[in-house]
């Protein structure tokens, strides 16, 4: 393997990636939301409504189910909170959870789609073709210029939650109480294993597609999982814990992984110059 | 030693031959040219030799390299410019030149002197450091050129080096082509439809139309192929056609065609023309002008893509 040929890819990658405004802002726009914006506001939303909160109303009505799911030493944990707290630490540590990993599945389709369709959108493919960096070095560049930011910034935007989360409640709460170290497994070990998958199958969309657009409306759906991840909780049919977590990461990485050897598969150089 | 040799190179794409059985020998330091329309195969033979498209049947060498074996040695010594500049756009002249060079593995000291060189000796110093989007179709062109000879290629492959480009910057692209043609040893081999730029650039030049290379040689040894002889241009007036097909009979001529305003004559020498033209003369033939015919590339060109790829018959009308 040629790594200088390898990195020089992914940074050129990365380069047009950043000139290109269609792409970044979605990838500035959408973890500030994500990671910033609604985690502050589920922790503010009790001072919007104090009474509803402090009657435990809203636990009941949209927390029920997923309570009986919790494991002895979360319901023990809560038990010593008043609702108000229970509803912020639930809302931030198990709810809100499972949207996290929207951030690298959509930060690798982003750029992927980008380095993959966008390549031969712009017609700029064939001279790279043409040098005698080997397929798999070709394919190694692009799919790391995807995975390292969508990892990279996942990591970014737990961080900056971490700091907004605390800081949001931490008069609330009397203290720091954000991560728990099922979110940490969540953004170490399912969050990369998640990029994967979009990752993978970007790849393939891609290299059906003719154009940017339509590989990343293709792998907008990507995010249907999550979504189930986040009704499945809800409705108490599992907590989204250590266990859950790491079960997922294993699916997840055996099927990126597979996703991406199958994408491998289609980066031959006699196929790319057939679709140019 | 052979640059390219190819035997019976194919490649077909489901039914559809898009290279037929093609047979080419181009020389180290030869500039060749591969003529033919839109979609004839010149691009496609180009991907086969540069081991991008395997060969359905047939083999093909290039700088000695097999291109079903050694496919990233060949595109280490070789340089491509493909038909569209293919420029990232958002990228500056200097990073597009500097990622390319990292692609072919040129050391950073080498690197940063190299692209240096390439940005002066094609005029876009001035210009790299900016992206490369705002730049004008000849400056893209120039740039393009720059990327393929980026590594020192030996062989180098144009694909309409000038398409797109007006006049003038047609003409600064052809002037380096020359320059670059002129390099100890470089062999170029350029497809183009554009005749004119084949005939000043290159030595022979091979036909190619259908996926099939229908000639191959020097203009003039092509031109001697499908008009034998020495052939004179006269322009005339006052001869009936069976009067004159006649006279050019009884005065010897070998074949004839006409033209818009008179007639193409084959002779055995010089030394008939004026005989040729007396008896024309005598016969009542108004003449205006007599001048052998130098064959174009562009006369030959179109001889061949109309399949009249034999040799003219002896003595006869055309």
């Amino acid at each position: 393997m040629n790594w200088r040929a390898i990195r020089a890819i992914m940074r050129k990658d990365l380069r047009v990636v950043l000139t290109n405004r269609m792409v970044w802002v979605p990838m500035i726009i959408v973890p500030l939301f994500l990671m910033v914006l609604l985690p502050v506001a589920l922790v503010l939303a009790p001072t919007l409504d104090p009474d509803t909160f402090a009657s435990g109303e809203m636990m009941l009505d949209d927390f029920g189910p997923m309570l009986t799911a919790l494991p002895e030493p979360i319901r023990d944990r809560l038990a010593n909170m008043d609702s108000t707290q229970q509803w912020v630490y639930l809302a931030t540590t198990q709810l809100f959870a499972p949207m996290f990993l929207i951030l690298p599945i959509m930060l690798a389709s982003i750029v992927a789609s980008d380095s993959f369709a966008g390549e031969r959108e712009r017609g700029t493919l064939e001279p790279l073709l043409y040098t005698p960096v080997s397929d798999g070095e070709l394919f190694a560049g692009k799919v790391l210029a995807a995975l390292v930011p969508a990892v990279g910034l996942g990591l970014v935007g737990f961080a900056l939650n971490v700091v907004v989360v605390n800081a949001a409640g931490y008069r609330l709460m009397g203290g720091l109480f954000f991560p728990n170290v099922d979110w940490v497994l969540m953004v170490l070990l399912l969050g990369p294993a998640c990029a994967l998958i979009g990752l993978g199958v970007t790849v393939l969309v891609s290299s059906r597609a003719k154009t940017v657009t339509g590989a990343q409306q293709a792998s907008g759906a990507l995010v249907l999982p999550v979504v189930l991840l986040m009704v499945g909780q809800l409705a108490g049919a599992f907590y989204f814990g250590g266990g859950v977590i790491l079960g997922a990461t294993a699916v997840a990485l055996v099927i990126g992984l597979a996703l991406v050897w199958l994408g491998a598969r289609t980066f031959g150089r006699g196929e790319l110059v057939a679709r140019i | 030693m052979e640059a390219i040799r190819c035997q019976g190179l194919t490649r077909r794409f489901g039914e559809k031959g898009a290279v037929r059985s093609m047979d080419l020998a181009v020389e180290r330091g030869e500039v060749f040219a591969f003529l033919g329309p839109n979609g004839a195969g010149k691009t496609t033979a180009v991907r086969m030799l540069a081991g991008l498209l395997q060969p359905t049947e047939g083999d093909a060498w290039v700088l000695g390299s097999d291109v079903r074996l050694a496919a990233a040695e060949i595109r280490r010594r070789i340089g491509v410019l493909t038909e569209t500049p293919s420029l990232y756009g958002s990228l500056t002249a200097r990073q597009n030149l500097a990622f390319f060079g990292e692609l072919y593995d040129l050391g950073p000291a080498r690197l940063g002197a190299r692209v240096d060189e390439l940005l002066g000796a094609f005029e876009l110093g001035e210009a790299a450091d900016r992206p490369v989007a705002g730049f004008s179709k000849g400056m893209r062109q120039r740039l393009a050129i720059a990327r393929a000879i980026l590594h020192d290629p030996e062989l180098l492959f144009l694909d309409e080096p000038t398409s797109g480009l007006d006049p003038t910057a047609a003409l600064g692209v052809r002037e380096m082509i020359q320059q670059l043609s002129q390099e100890a040893g470089r062999t170029i081999l350029l497809c183009t439809h554009n005749l004119d730029e084949a005939q000043r650039l290159c030595g022979r030049i091979g036909v190619i139309s259908e996926g099939v290379l229908r000639a191959v040689g020097r203009p003039a040894e092509l031109a001697e192929r499908f008009w034998e002889g020495l052939w004179v241009e006269i322009e005339l007036e006052g001869l009936a056609d069976g009067t004159l097909r006649s006279v050019l009979r009884e005065a010897g001529a070998d074949g004839w065609e006409p033209l818009g305003d008179g007639v193409r004559v084959r002779v055995a020498s010089r030394d008939e023309i004026p005989s040729l033209v007396g008896a024309l003369a005598g016969a009542g033939a108004r003449i205006y002008r007599v001048a052998p015919k130098e064959w174009s590339l562009a006369d030959i060109y179109f001889r061949i893509q109309q399949g009249s790829a034999e040799p003219m018959a002896e003595g006869g009308e055309r």
